[in-house]
């Protein structure tokens, strides 16, 4: 559905030429929930940017239904934005208007009339959620009633895309995940095609279907979400992946252990699904001489099933540790040697 | 009691001078509000990331609005005398003074104006952009409703400048209270006339300030 060739954003800066996006491919499917993590000054916003026509791309082309975005301008590209949702992680709602004045403002600018923009209002308030709030000012919601109001702004003029710029970012754990249950219900409901760009692994593992890291204004790895978490290629994926499955106390448990025996042999398994890892460290027990703690463990749910990380210390002599560890690979397990160093 | 306190003073004739001053200033105000709100949206859109950037426009504009903000009223007034004699045909008179009234306060309140259009967030204006709004649908839609406050505070003390504008035109002869305190009170030597009509000229200014600080903070749902 949507089709992005070559895209290549270079900034005149005071300082020269500043690419923000860098020659970037791929394509969405309709209906998929399509992320973009990467850390701050990737190039992130300004690609998403291009998807609506707030930036223009130096070189390459965006097609959203077989419409090139990035060659219309005036009345054409006006047209084609109110097919296409956007919402901000600072919300950008008009506090001179009231919830319902924010949702009825893009039903106005494209000309819908009063009796069935009203109606359409309510319907939106009620999709999102806002009952019984539709008087007050933004400066009287919550940030997450505010994004709420957000996102029945973007999806009043019936869009086919919804691109989301960091769209949970300003909001605390729990709101955020209120939130993007919300996009995975429109998704679902609507059927719509949802872009969102994040510099949270968190928010693609529960909710995407396919994500593309960013660094540097490139596309490094591509791939659906539980492909990442099992086989991540670059070091800054590793990077995010840790992010939900290496909790922070990990790494200090982990040097204390490393430094309270040093000689075993601390290993990071992975697995897929709902494999028994609990059967597979029962076993390795009795098939093998060797002891083993559990350190800590963690099932993140993605879209496409779930992952789980299992830490653990294996002690016994050197040969019987390399036969766990054989055996655990022979058992589907990914198996990850966490070195004394 | 009041009689006794303002020996001097006509009533009819401080009544006929206070409309006066509150037709010079409501008139000229109607105006400088057209106009310094356009020259503040001018000022905004041009200047750099804005809608219609556009350097040499902006700097037109700035200039103009800079230098007949920097001109004293006083100098103004006789500054602009031919033009006003074209234009109103006269140079006594409540319509004389006019002119120089807007033409005077327009620019600075069109500071005020593109000062509360900076305030505006860069993203709401994204926004509307994003949802395809046209410029005049941003114009009438976003950026005045959202710089509202800062545009009625703005006409606030420009009105209450323009007050104090009037009095002056009316010493060189545009009628309204300065007039009166001047003609009637400083040049027969009746102090109480001066003291009454600086009374009157202090209501009014303090009756604008209410009604604005009343308006602004009805309007400001921030
Ligand atoms: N309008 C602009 N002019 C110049 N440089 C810009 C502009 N917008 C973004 N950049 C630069 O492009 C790079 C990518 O920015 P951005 O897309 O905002 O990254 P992200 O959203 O991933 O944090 C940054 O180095 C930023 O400074
Ligand atoms: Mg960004």
């Amino acid at each position: 559905m949507i089709n992005v060739q070559n895209i290549t954003k270079v900034f005149t800066t005071k300082s020269g030429p500043l690419t923000a996006v860098n020659h970037v491919n791929f394509t969405i499917d309709e209906g998929e929930i399509f992320g973009i993590i990467g850390y701050s000054g990737a190039g992130k916003s300004t690609l998403i940017r291009m998807f609506n026509g707030l930036e223009t791309p130096t070189e390459g082309s965006l097609t959203i239904a077989d419409k090139d975005i990035t060659n219309i301008r005036g009345k054409e590209l006006r047209l084609a934005r109110r097919e296409i949702g956007m919402i901000f992680q600072h919300f950008n709602l008009l506090w001179s208007r009231t919830v319902r004045g924010n949702i009825s403002f893009p039903l106005e600018i494209a000309g819908v009339p009063k009796a069935l923009r009203e109606k359409r209002v309510e319907n939106l308030i009620k999709l999102v959620g806002l009952e019984g709030r539709e008087d007050a000012y933004p400066s009287q919601l919550s940030g997450g009633q505010k994004q709420r109001v957000g996102i029945a702004r973007a999806l009043a003029n019936n869009p086919k895309v919804l691109l989301c710029d960091e769209a949970t970012s300003a909001l605390d754990p729990q709101t955020t995940d209120a939130i993007l249950d919300l996009l995975v219900d429109i998704n679902r409901k609507l059927g719509l095609t949802i872009i969102l760009i994040t510099h949270e692994m968190h928010v693609i593992r529960k909710i995407c279907h396919r994500v593309a890291v960013m660094d540097s204004g490139k596309i490094v790895e591509i791939a659906p979400v539980l492909d990442i978490f099992r086989h991540p290629k670059e070091e800054i994926t590793k990077r995010f992946i840790g992010q939900v499955t290496e909790p922070e106390e990990t790494k200090e448990t982990i040097d204390h252990l490393l430094e309270k025996y040093p000689d075993g042999k601390i290993a990071k398994l992975s697995f897929i699904g709902d494999v028994a890892e609990q059967a597979i460290i029962t076993r390795l027990i009795r098939e093998l001489p060797v002891t083993v703690n559990i350190l800590q463990g963690k099932v993140s749910q993605t879209r496409n099933g779930a992952y789980g990380t299992l830490f653990i210390h294996i002690e016994g002599n050197p040969s019987d540790i390399e036969a766990a560890i054989d055996f655990l690979n022979k058992n589907q397990v990914g198996v990850e040697v966490v070195q004394n160093d | 009691m009041i009689e006794t306190l303002f020996p001097n003073v006509d009533w009819e004739k401080a009544w006929e001078k206070t409309v006066e001053t509150l037709y010079m200033t409501g008139i000229s105000l109607v105006w400088i509000f057209i106009i310094g709100i356009i020259l503040g949206l001018l000022l905004f859109l041009t200047s750099e990331g804005n809608l219609w950037q556009n350097k040499f426009i902006n700097w037109i504009i700035s200039a103009v609005v800079n230098i007949f903000r920097s001109i004293p009223f006083v100098i103004l007034i006789v500054l602009l005398i031919p033009f006003t004699r074209v234009l109103v045909g006269t140079m006594i008179g409540m319509e004389a003074a006019l002119p120089a009234l807007i033409i005077g306060s327009a620019p600075f309140y069109a500071r005020m104006v593109e000062i509360g259009l900076r305030e505006i967030d860069k993203g709401v204006i994204e926004a509307a952009k994003a949802m395809g709004a046209k410029t005049s649908t941003i114009i009438f839609k976003v950026l005045l409703p959202e710089s509202m406050p800062a545009i009625i505070s703005g006409i606030t003390v420009t009105a209450i400048a323009l007050v104090g504008y009037t009095a002056i035109a009316g010493v060189i002869g545009a009628g309204g209270l300065g007039d009166y305190a001047y003609l009637d009170g400083f040049s027969r030597n009746q102090n109480d006339v001066t003291l009454f009509a600086t009374l009157l000229i202090l209501i009014i200014v303090f009756i604008i300030q209410f009604i604005g600080d009343i308006i602004t903070k009805k309007i400001d749902k921030r």
